[in-house]
């Protein structure tokens, strides 16, 4: 495995990208998930994706993550490490996090653990086994806690958290794996509308030391993000560029209210 | 302090060491003293009977820890936990067998009665080494874990996970009492390895023995206890938690699943080699029976009836179905079945947490709370 993280490939475009997705295609049993799409994310950008339900945007996250396998193109990341034949454990321990669509916290550990879990630490099984909390450690975790406003329920069960602070914790998670990357699947997915307005200044602020990549329904949610939309259409990119460019663009127009 | 640490502080409350040490000195003084030292005859004497009997339980508590371990806190349901005991058990065997040599019915110094019985003219490869102690002792916990190791590699890296897993591991243990049962296999098929007669020079049929296997067996499950919990509340402990829970994040978070999961059911084999290698000479036989999936399955029930994710639910488990085995078996043999499956049927019901849970939501005042509510509801 190690000769494969180190194996050099050619620089793929002049600008430093964090992803870069070329060619990408998947099928499920003829039909086309992915549709040989490029999608170039710079270092230090936020982007969120859009598109209609089956444009292949959370197969596109799995492509990335290791879950599942492209049956043809390359995906790499920071520009020199091939994603294509790694595992979900691999591509994690590179830097990638990945929030799900459904909240995914372990409900019977409590808040604290949770983040405890993710934080950025050797993960061989002996290192677990022995390992001890030391104080330098509390503090990052109480200040990732304090990040995602969970400070006060910190020993709470996290299954008993309401569903938008279960996707909070879960985004405390992936920043205590302190990632290069981050790839938000549906971040306000049941939010009530206070809970969202929080959840776009959380990710503003984590998006001054954080590449993001947000994927979401909620327009009124990704204009509020500020940042370079791409649509997906059919498994590629249909259009990209500022929100209010993109939702004025016809095709986009088409593809979300024309059939 | 960190909710980490006060939930650990909980854990080792002063009380629950309280009890441990209590439970330890009934187990190794007190249970001995009223077997050995008070006269047979007095109202406080303890059969030799009963000793034995105990010891048993305490092996199968240390089997139900073995189970409970990635049952209750990693999410396996292992049904096939019955192989690594019944290892155990024949490894233990083994060298009780050699240690007959020419006390034997065909007085064979060298070969087993049932070898005599096949015509075989030397002992198989693999009985070697079986004549000194520690070679048994190290096989003990060594073939279990060894087999442990190679099955859960071929089935976690596959993602064999939930009920998939049950089923294969139920056809293992079957696999295992089907090879067993053959003359052939060279472990005396059918009838299995008896007639023993002492270990380590002490004779088996001595009352003294069995208080000393008793007391081996206490100490035993005393150690196994403590590894469980050194496992269970490290940050391990917390990632097998998180195993049960959630197990493709924990895969996104970066760790190795597939690794946590053989670790912890390795080590739960070696546990349950080690149970089965502490009953064999306390009942002087194993058969392939033990590799009955039915057993492999009551073993569930036991660590079910006392609550899993505890580790003392699984000893308490073990204690009760045991125990009522015991009575039941000698009282009304006819319906011990049939209480085995209702009592299974109840716990799954009403009562998924088990003796423990029940326990645990009468002190917090949940359960009398639900009872009010619904009394209150049923009057109004």
């Amino acid at each position: 495995m190690a000769d494969m993280l180190t194996q050099p490939e050619p620089k793929a475009a002049a600008e430093p990208s964090i992803l870069y997705l070329e060619g990408v295609s998947v099928s499920f049993d003829g039909f086309k998930a992915l549709n040989s799409l490029n999608l170039i994310i710079r270092r230090g950008e936020m982007r969120a994706i859009i598109g209609p339900n089956g444009a292949g945007k959370t197969t596109m996250m799995d492509v990335v993550t290791g879950k599942t396998r492209p049956d043809a193109g390359r995906v790499l990341f920071a520009d020199d490490v091939n994603l294509t034949h790694l595992d979900e454990t691999e591509i994690a321990n590179l830097g990638i996090g990945r929030k799900f669509q459904k909240p995914t916290v372990f409900e019977s550990l409590t808040v604290f653990e949770n983040i405890y879990l993710a934080q950025k630490t050797k993960r061989s099984i002996t290192e677990t086994l022995f390992a001890r909390i030391r104080g330098e450690q509390l503090t990052r975790i109480e200040a990732t806690l304090e990040t995602i406003r969970l400070s006060e329920r910190r020993a709470d069960l996290a299954g008993d958290l309401s569903h938008g602070q279960k996707q909070w914790l879960e985004i405390g998670m992936l920043l205590a794996q302190e990632p290069d990357l981050m790839l938000l699947d549906e971040p306000v997915a049941g939010m009530s509308d206070a809970e969202t307005e929080q959840t776009v200044a959380l990710l503003m602020e984590i998006a001054k030391d954080h590449s993001l990549v947000v994927v979401e329904h909620d327009m009124e949610f990704v204009r509020n993000l500020e940042c370079t939309v791409s649509v997906l259409h059919e498994g590629s990119v249909l259009a990209e560029g500022p929100m209010d460019a993109v939702q004025s663009d016809p095709r986009v127009i088409e593809v979300y209210l024309g059939r | 302090m960190g909710p980490i640490s006060s939930r650990l502080l909980a854990l080792e409350s002063k009380r629950s060491w309280t009890a441990i040490v209590i439970l330890a000195v009934i187990a190794i003084v007190v249970v001995p003293f009223l077997n050995l030292a008070v006269p047979e005859g007095s109202l406080f004497h303890l059969s030799t009977f009963w000793v034995a009997t105990l010891g048993k339980y305490l092996a199968f508590a240390i089997l139900a820890l073995s189970l409970d371990l990635i049952w209750g806190y990693a999410g396996i349901l292992s049904l096939g936990h019955g192989a690594f005991f019944g290892l155990g058990g024949y490894a233990m065997g083994m060298y009780m067998m050699r240690q007959i040599g020419e006390r034997s019915v065909y007085g064979n110094p060298d070969l087993p009665d049932f070898m005599v019985f096949l015509n075989w003219d030397r002992l198989p490869w693999y009985w070697f080494g079986f004549d000194q102690f520690w070679f048994a002792a190290l096989m003990v916990i060594a073939v279990p874990g060894a087999l442990a190791f190679v099955f859960g590699w071929l089935a976690f890296r596959s993602r064999i996970t939930g009920v998939y897993f049950s089923i294969i591991s139920q056809a293992m243990v079957f696999a295992f009492m089907l090879a067993f049962f053959r003359n052939e296999m060279g472990f005396g098929g059918n009838n299995g390895l008896t007639d023993f007669k002492d270990i380590l020079g002490f004779e088996l049929s001595q009352d003294a023995t069995k208080v000393g296997l008793y007391i081996a067996t206490v100490v035993a499950l005393l150690i196994v206890y403590f590894i469980c919990r050194a496992v269970v509340t490290s940050k391990l402990g917390r990632l097998l938690i998180a195993v049960r829970d959630a197990e493709s994040r924990v895969r996104f978070l970066g760790y190795s699943v597939t690794n946590a999961k053989l670790f912890v059911f390795t080590l739960s084999a070696m546990i349950a080699g080690l149970a089965g290698a502490l009953y064999v000479p306390q009942v002087g036989i194993i058969n392939p029976g033990e590799f009955a999936p039915a057993k492999s399955i009551e073993m569930a029930i036991w660590v079910a009836v006392g609550g899993r994710g505890t580790l003392f639910g699984a000893i308490l488990g073990a204690f009760a179905v045991n125990g009522a085995r015991t009575y039941f078996t000698a009282a009304a043999p006819e319906i011990w079945l049939f209480f085995l499956g209702a009592l299974f049927i109840l716990v799954t019901l009403v009562m998924p947490h088990g003796i423990v849970g029940v326990y645990k939501s009468l002190r917090s005042g949940e359960l009398t709370a639900a009872i009010g509510r619904r009394l209150r509801r049923n009057n109004g």
